[in-house]
């Protein structure tokens, strides 16, 4: 079972801010819940509250980026972009200032229903100019995702995980290096974000099964290696399966289908997500259920793919769980 | 018909009672919102608003899917205030955090069975912690704060030119004056002669990270509202007289919006140990949990909550 680490982001915010004082952080009436309340309270110099006005926000961080700052901003990841588009794209995408977007609470993750879930973020993003796109899955990847944003010479959205999560991987983040989790020949599986851990236990499943399975886990969504990719694409013997915390469109199964294309790959993609639909409030494990994007959800859309049953239950995967902690905590509050 | 069964007064200590009760036994809530809001919605509810009867079951029903094509049957929970005819208001909940205790105001006012509060923030439930479009009472989505009052300004506008006699009614948060939308909605409804729309904020001085001075100042609401263009007028949030007087503010031509100045722990006095961290209060100990549950049963004159058994 892995270890569960508790508010990863909170240390890493600090040991980064504190080693680069040209490191800003930005909060915009949501500093606990993006667990940035200890620095304001301990490093008021490098704080600054913008209150509850995004549009603002983003049009300052761009002046703070000229000004020779690397802003980090913080706030739940829908109220980076929804409102604040037009701000985004002018003031910090076109020009490419060195902002460092936060957003919190990425996609189902948050029981805030439709207004606080940012389904299309990574969409909106991808199709944004001079935009680079980074994804945490666990807390080794939250430990260095600080780090990782502020090495990309341009502006940078990041979805950030919260609260306590599973530790997975022992390495940081390498930008533009996605991670290799296993190394089958029948199916490859390409996840990103909480994604990943349900994928590892439909691994584990899957291979009691007799299935062998390529996994891969993307950090870096935007910019993307297709060589790489077409490399693995290219190992296995059956199709390719996405499973994303996100809409289906334009988000990392939209990366693999144009990458299928672009190279005229002629085999099957599954794309799991959310269906063309909005999402609402509830727990995260029920959401990942009724919405498939859960173990179970990836398991049969690979039975989907390879035209077959394999009698994967609920109850093989609630045995293959990597954790049994935070999908039964129920988030109260924001 | 609805109206009148109790006092406004009775159906605000209810609201309060409600919304004290769901937080002892959940360990935490909008249990400030309560302290702040619990009049105005109650004289809004009890008094204010012309609105039919509830259309929509008293039990509500489960989620049954967002707006989509292949979702036929969808509706919102707008059906709590009533059916929609000419003159009827309408209420948009813009806070849509306020929901725990615009639940309580329906369950007090007789629109929603005490059930319904059961369900809040269930999975698969359609009372959602932060009130979707589908809860009982939303009319709109709101709760991307600062969308509501344009939402209420183009019904209002649309309604007029048909020739309603119902007024639409926005019940606001002040951190709302935070975002430029606001701004841009009062300046349209001047410039639309908008008057049958009306507004009455609750200026409790709070949002998420504490008091709205030390997070973004605002400065002189009233003042910043006329000059862009509506008619203000202010009350002590706790005294429905002075609620009434300012609702009957003239306003012809322009907007009205009500300052509702509030106390964010009037009537459960031990909150103001949490200041200025009051959005969510989530006890912080059994300790604190057992303290608060004697006390502000004693101030709601009631028994303390017994909460063993929930979680
Ligand atoms: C556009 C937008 N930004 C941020 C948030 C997150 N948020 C929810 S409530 C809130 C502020 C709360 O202040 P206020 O509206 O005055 O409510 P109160 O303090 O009375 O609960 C914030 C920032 C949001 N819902 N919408």
């Amino acid at each position: 079972m892995a270890e569960m680490v508790s508010r990863p982001y909170e240390r890493a915010f600090e040991k980064h801010a504190l080693a680069n004082p040209d490191v800003l952080c930005l909060s915009a009436d949501l500093t606990s819940s993006c667990e940035i309340d200890k620095f304001r309270d301990d490093h008021p110099d490098q704080f600054l509250s913008l209150g509850m006005a995004e549009q603002n926000m983003m049009s300052f961080a761009g002046g703070l980026g000229l000004a020779g700052y690397r802003p980090f901003i913080h706030t739940f990841g829908v109220f980076t972009y929804r409102r604040p588009y037009d701000q985004l794209m002018a003031s910090i995408a076109y020009p490419r200032r060195k902002v460092r977007i936060m957003g919190f609470l990425p996609g189902i993750t948050t029981p805030g229903g439709m207004t606080h879930q940012a389904i299309e973020d990574i969409s909106v993003m991808r199709s944004m100019p001079n935009m680079t796109i980074l994804e945490t899955g666990d807390a080794t990847e939250v430990e260095s995702i600080c780090e990782a944003a502020d090495s990309i010479d341009g502006p940078v959205y990041c979805r950030v995980l919260r609260g306590s999560m599973p530790r997975l991987f022992d390495t940081p983040i390498v930008v533009g290096q996605m991670r290799e989790l296993s190394l089958g020949s029948d199916i490859l599986i390409v996840t990103a974000g909480i994604s990943t851990e349900e994928a590892m236990r439909a691994t584990k499943a899957l291979e009691g099964v007799g299935v062998s399975v390529r996994h891969l886990h993307l950090n870096t969504i935007k910019p993307f290696d297709a060589a790489a990719m077409l490399d693995h694409i290219n190992s296995v013997k059956g199709g390719v399966i996405t499973l994303e915390n996100h809409v289906t469109e334009g988000g990392i199964g939209s990366l693999m289908a144009e990458i299928m294309a672009d190279n005229g790959v002629g085999k099957k993609l599954k794309r799991l997500g959310l269906n063309d639909t909005y999402a609402h409030g509830g727990s995260r494990a029920y959401l990942m259920r009724y919405y498939g994007l859960d173990a179970l959800a990836l398991t049969q859309g690979i039975e989907d793919l390879m035209g077959e049953r394999l009698g994967i239950t609920e109850k093989d995967l609630a045995e293959a769980r990597v954790d049994a902690v935070h999908s039964l905590a129920k988030a109260e509050g924001l | 018909m609805l109206k009148n069964e109790k006092t406004t007064e009775e159906i605000a200590l209810g609201i309060r009672r409600r919304v004290f009760e769901h937080a002892m036994r959940n360990n935490g809530g909008y249990l400030s919102q309560a302290c702040s809001a619990a009049e105005q919605l109650a004289w809004l509810y009890n008094e204010e608003l012309t609105l039919g009867a509830p259309t929509l079951p008293m039990i509500p029903k489960p989620f049954e899917g967002v707006p989509h094509v292949d979702n036929p049957e969808y509706h919102t929970g707008a059906g709590y205030n009533g059916p929609f005819e000419p003159d009827f208001d309408r209420l948009f909940i813009a806070p849509a955090h306020y929901a725990l205790v615009a639940y309580a105001t329906l369950i007090e006012v007789g629109r929603m069975d005490p059930e319904g509060l059961e369900m809040f923030n269930k999975d698969g439930s359609s009372v959602e912690m932060i009130g979707a479009e589908h809860s009982p009472g939303m009319e709109v989505h709101n709760g991307t704060l600062g969308i509501g009052l344009s939402t209420a300004a183009g019904l209002a506008w649309g309604r007029k030119r048909r020739g309603e006699k119902g007024k639409v009614w926005v019940y606001m948060s002040d951190g709302e004056v935070q975002e430029g939308q606001t701004w841009e909605a009062i300046q349209c409804c001047a410039h639309h002669k908008i008057d049958n729309v009306k507004a009455i904020m609750d200026v409790n001085r709070q949002q998420c990270d504490g008091a709205m001075d030390s997070v973004m100042e605002v400065g002189d609401i009233r003042a910043k509202m006329e000059h862009f263009g509506a008619v203000v007028a202010e009350c002590d949030a706790h005294d429905l007289n002075a609620m009434r007087t300012a609702a009957q503010t003239p306003h012809e031509g322009k907007p009205l919006i009500i300052l509702a100045h509030s106390n964010p722990f009037h009537a459960m006095p031990i909150l103001e140990e949490r200041f200025p961290r009051l959005h969510y209060v989530r006890f912080k100990s059994e300790d604190e949990r057992a303290r608060m549950n004697s006390s502000i049963a004693d101030a709601l004159d009631i028994d303390p909550i017994d909460y063993e058994g929930a979680h």
